[in-house]
């Protein structure tokens, strides 16, 4: 767990820093970790909105970078066994890597690891979050900086451990062409929401 | 910042919606296996696709500038096993380090 938490404070911090940098003010930052605790989807409607896009764009694309929590969920709910109101708060500690550490193998998962380690993961993320939005500042320019970089590469750094298996591949690869075709042509956040469409590879089977 | 309020708010109701769904209704029924499937190519998809715009876009133009080198070197560090936190920044230092020198 250590070294996770070491990770999630860093990357906690980063996205308060390169959500400032996209004109994030520092109290939208954290409340933005504290409420959709989901790293891609926040640094993805951070950059959409950074680069100018509509904020129905930045909505869709981070909505859509969590619908892999609706059938992540699915996985959980049989282990889960408390009240509603328990359900759902187990539920909004099931992130990747606490869903990971609390699976069992044979499709079992123990509440008490989901608990566990999502409530460190939680705090390490907010935390991380407010030195970064708060902290940051004192960074300078974000262009000098070379942060505009940092974006696609933790983006390609969360990419390349969920790309397994050959359609995965295929559809990073043709979400990515989809974008950089529709970049010309439409507005902002538009190619990243388009690029879902590459999903569908998953209809033929 | 009105607008980044709006995606705040949203957002976060939106994925706490989403995560609780499963456990609050669905009892354990798993989806159907079609849906499945393609939910589960919706992140790669997204991904690859904000890999290649982050990296090339510039407003609604394609460009090669200095983050070309960066993701490069994000790349390989990747390759190479290297943890994410370490990747992230190389790829901004060789940016920045790009900038200044070219």
């Amino acid at each position: 767990m250590a070294p996770l938490t070491i990770a999630i404070v860093g990357f906690g911090f980063s996205f308060g820093v390169l959500a400032r940098a996209a004109g994030f003010g520092w109290p939208a930052a954290v409340a933005m970790s504290a409420t959709t605790f989901a790293g891609s989807a926040q640094f993805a409607a951070a950059s959409i909105l950074g680069d100018g896009g509509t904020v129905v764009a930045a909505i869709g694309a981070a909505l859509l970078l969590n619908a892999r929590y609706g059938p992540i969920g699915v996985t959980v709910a049989p282990w889960l066994t408390g009240s509603t109101l328990s359900r759902f708060l187990h539920a909004q500690l099931t992130v990747d890597e606490s869903w990971a550490i609390a699976a069992e193998g044979d499709g079992r998962y123990d509440p008490k690891k989901i608990v566990g380690a999502g409530l460190l993961l939680y705090v390490c993320w907010v935390a991380g979050t407010a030195v970064g939005a708060i902290g940051g500042e004192s960074l300078g320019d974000p262009q000098t900086l070379g942060l505009d970089a940092a974006f696609p590469a933790l983006f390609l750094g969360l990419l390349v451990p969920i790309a397994k298996g050959r359609r995965r591949v295929q559809a990073a690869l043709l979400g990515a062409a989809i974008a950089l075709v529709l970049t010309p042509i439409a507005p902002a956040g538009v190619p990243i929401i388009a690029a879902s469409a590459a999903c569908l590879l998953g209809v033929r089977r | 910042m009105n607008e980044v309020w709006s995606v705040v708010l949203i957002v976060g109701a939106g994925t706490m919606a989403i995560k609780g769904v499963g456990p609050v209704l669905l009892g354990g029924r798993p989806l159907p296996r079609g849906l499945t499937s393609v939910i589960d190519l919706l992140a790669p998809a997204l991904l690859g696709a904000l890999v290649a715009v982050q990296t090339f876009g510039e407003g609604e133009e394609l460009v090669i500038d200095e983050r070309v080198v960066g993701v490069g070197v994000a790349a390989l560090l990747l390759w190479a096993k290297a943890p994410l936190l370490v990747v992230v920044v190389a790829a901004a230092a060789t940016t920045a380090l790009a900038r200044a020198v070219l």
